[in-house]
């Protein structure tokens, strides 16, 4: 059976035979990040893939990663597209870089997990809060429940980690 | 560049197909939104206006080529229509990128033996039908697998996938949006003296940065325009071309779908402020025997301002990180030292994935550039190089062209062309 539900009335589906995005999401729901973890290269990677991007070994296995990273892009959008996000506007997609492998296996090399930034209870987070955010910021995973079975990880303030005076945010505010 | 400095790179030789292969007719519908008319009506009134301009007839193609992403109409359908007996086609998924690459692939297979002259088009109702900023039935489609990596987050549309690369060039070089708007402010001059633009209106920098924010950093402005229309280009062996009413646009190099490390997720290699062009610029220099100084006109494909900026970068144009001064310092427009998309590009003229940047470099080439220049009792346009608006567009004594085509920051497709000279 396909894992499927709707989430923000969009349907989301994973087939049967995408083993690889079933792993993901099952430990997401678990609330465990789980990257795979090439068995020839030690390296873990993301998003989930059939083979090691850097050896093309197939075999893997899924290891804990711990779910906090540094802010390296992001998205701001202020004019939705889907219809699921016509009132979420503005939102924020973030694409963090985990602390986890970064810099490697080369310089400019990162594992660049993306996510909504979300409060801590998983809701989208306020315009004032958005305009705290940019480059720099120390972010953290948490998860968002799709069915019981598959959950999606979303970024939220990382409030424990120590945070830049000032992040870079696009100038035009 | 002059001609003689194109001939002291063995030209004798073969050497990639350098100078084999040209262009040698280019065709489009008008651009508007509402065409009222199917893609297969589309590209065979492009494709005919193409035959057109090459001299040729329908027993003259036999091979096709088209593009698209599930919003267009297959070569067999077209070919019949216009009486064509294919001995090629293929219709290849894909948008931006695909021009440069499907003319690779032309010439491969016409030096296969496989046919002799190959239309190429794209024909899209990218504003009445299947939307290219991503409303409509791409949105609302159900998320599969792989998608769900970016379409759950609401990270979509292509200035959402794109704008990490953007701030991330602000952040490392201090690029600033003002600069940037330079695009729009060169291209929208460029389509006011392109009678067939969508756009003729001429913008400023400070119409760019004061028109709304869609998603940061990019204001409307900054955003290509989505049209109904469809394009064509016939590509053949020169010696073939030689005998067509127009010169040809003589095909010095061209590179495809060149990828940065990881395409399916190419932000997982850094420095995500570098594009595919950083790559595509070795072979697409090379292979030509000529760089970046040697080029007379750019087509740096604008999707969004953005766009035209990195590559234009990346293919060595200028500095890493002074794209912004590069863009915004006059160098881009008609009268600059190298203007960039003479016929006001996808964020002016009209969208098409491309292709009309490459029929505008070879109507440049050509020196007869469709502007509102008079034609003389001989037929041919007396270009009066006054940029005035609603003036002249052709640019003087253009015989190198480069083309930078855009998929995505992680994949581009380039080409050179030069004037015939033999």
């Amino acid at each position: 059976m396909p894992i499927q539900g709707d989430y923000m009335g969009m349907l989301l589906t994973i087939e049967d035979l995408d083993q690889e995005n079933r792993d993901f999401f099952k430990y997401c729901s678990k609330k465990e990040f789980r990257l795979q973890r090439g068995e020839k290269s030690g390296l873990l990677r993301y998003p989930p893939t059939t083979a090691c991007p850097w050896t093309g070994d197939r075999e893997s296995e899924w290891v804990p990663v711990e779910g906090r990273g540094t802010v390296h892009s992001y998205v701001e959008v202020h004019h939705p597209i889907q219809p699921a996000f016509k009132d979420k506007v503005p939102y924020m997609i973030i694409l963090a870089d985990l602390d986890m492998q970064k810099g490697q296996p080369t310089e400019h090399e990162a594992l660049r997990v993306a996510g909504n930034l979300m409060t801590e209870d998983g809701e989208f987070v306020s315009a004032e809060t958005i305009k705290t955010v940019g480059i720099g910021t120390r972010v953290k995973l948490i998860y968002v429940d799709v069915t019981n079975e598959f959950a999606l990880p979303h970024w939220t303030i990382d409030k424990e980690a120590e945070q830049p005076q000032k992040p870079w945010r696009y100038p035009e505010e | 560049m002059t001609l003689s400095s194109v001939s002291e790179h063995d030209v004798t030789s073969n050497r990639y197909l350098r100078g084999k292969y040209s262009i040698c007719g280019v065709g489009e519908t008008t651009y508007r939104r509402g065409s009222a008319e199917s893609t297969r009506s589309l590209a065979t009134w492009a494709i005919s206006n193409a035959m057109k301009d090459a001299g040729m007839d329908s027993g003259d193609i036999d091979g096709m080529l088209s593009y698209s992403g599930n919003d267009s109409t297959f070569a067999p359908w077209v070919a019949g229509d216009l009486g064509i007996r294919l001995n090629f086609y293929m219709d290849v998924h894909g948008g931006g990128s695909s021009t440069e690459a499907l003319i690779g692939i032309a010439m491969g297979v016409i030096e296969a033996g496989m046919c002799k002259t190959v239309a190429i088009y794209r024909a899209m109702n990218g504003y009445s039908a299947v939307r290219i900023g991503g409303t409509g039935a791409r949105s609302a489609a159900p998320i599969l697998g792989d998608q769900i990596h970016h379409r759950a987050y609401g990270w979509q549309s292509a200035g959402q996938m794109f704008a990490p690369t953007f701030l991330r060039h602000m952040y490392d070089y201090g690029t600033t949006p003002e600069q940037v708007a330079g695009v729009k402010v060169a291209h929208s001059k460029h389509a006011s003296n392109n009678p067939k633009a969508f756009y003729r209106q001429r913008y400023t920098v400070e119409d760019v940065v004061s028109s709304r924010i869609i998603c940061k950093p990019l204001h409307l402005l900054d955003c290509c325009v989505e049209t109904d229309n469809a394009t064509c280009i016939i590509v053949t062996r020169t010696e073939r071309a030689r005998d067509c009413p127009n010169p040809p646009a003589v095909i010095q190099s061209v590179v495809g779908r060149c990828c940065k490390p990881r395409a399916d997720m190419h932000y997982q290699h850094g420095p995500i402020s570098t594009v595919a062009g950083h790559y595509a610029k070795d072979i697409l220099w090379s292979n030509a025997g000529l760089g970046p100084e040697d080029i007379d006109v750019t087509g740096s494909y604008d999707a969004f301002t953005f766009t035209t900026m990195l590559q234009l970068e990346d293919y060595g144009f200028c500095k890493k990180g002074e794209g912004g001064e590069y863009v915004s310092d006059g160098t881009i427009e008609l009268g600059g030292r190298r203007p960039n998309n003479t016929s006001g590009g996808h964020l002016c003229e009209g969208y098409t994935h491309g292709m009309n940047m490459v029929i505008e470099n070879t109507r440049q080439l050509r020196g007869n550039v469709d502007d509102s220049c008079p034609i003389n009792g001989d037929g041919v346009r007396e270009h009066t190089y006054n940029y005035e608006e609603g003036g002249c567009r052709q640019v003087k004594n253009v015989e190198v062209t480069a083309n930078l085509g855009w998929a995505m920051p992680g994949t581009g497709s380039a080409m050179v062309m030069a004037k015939d000279y033999n």
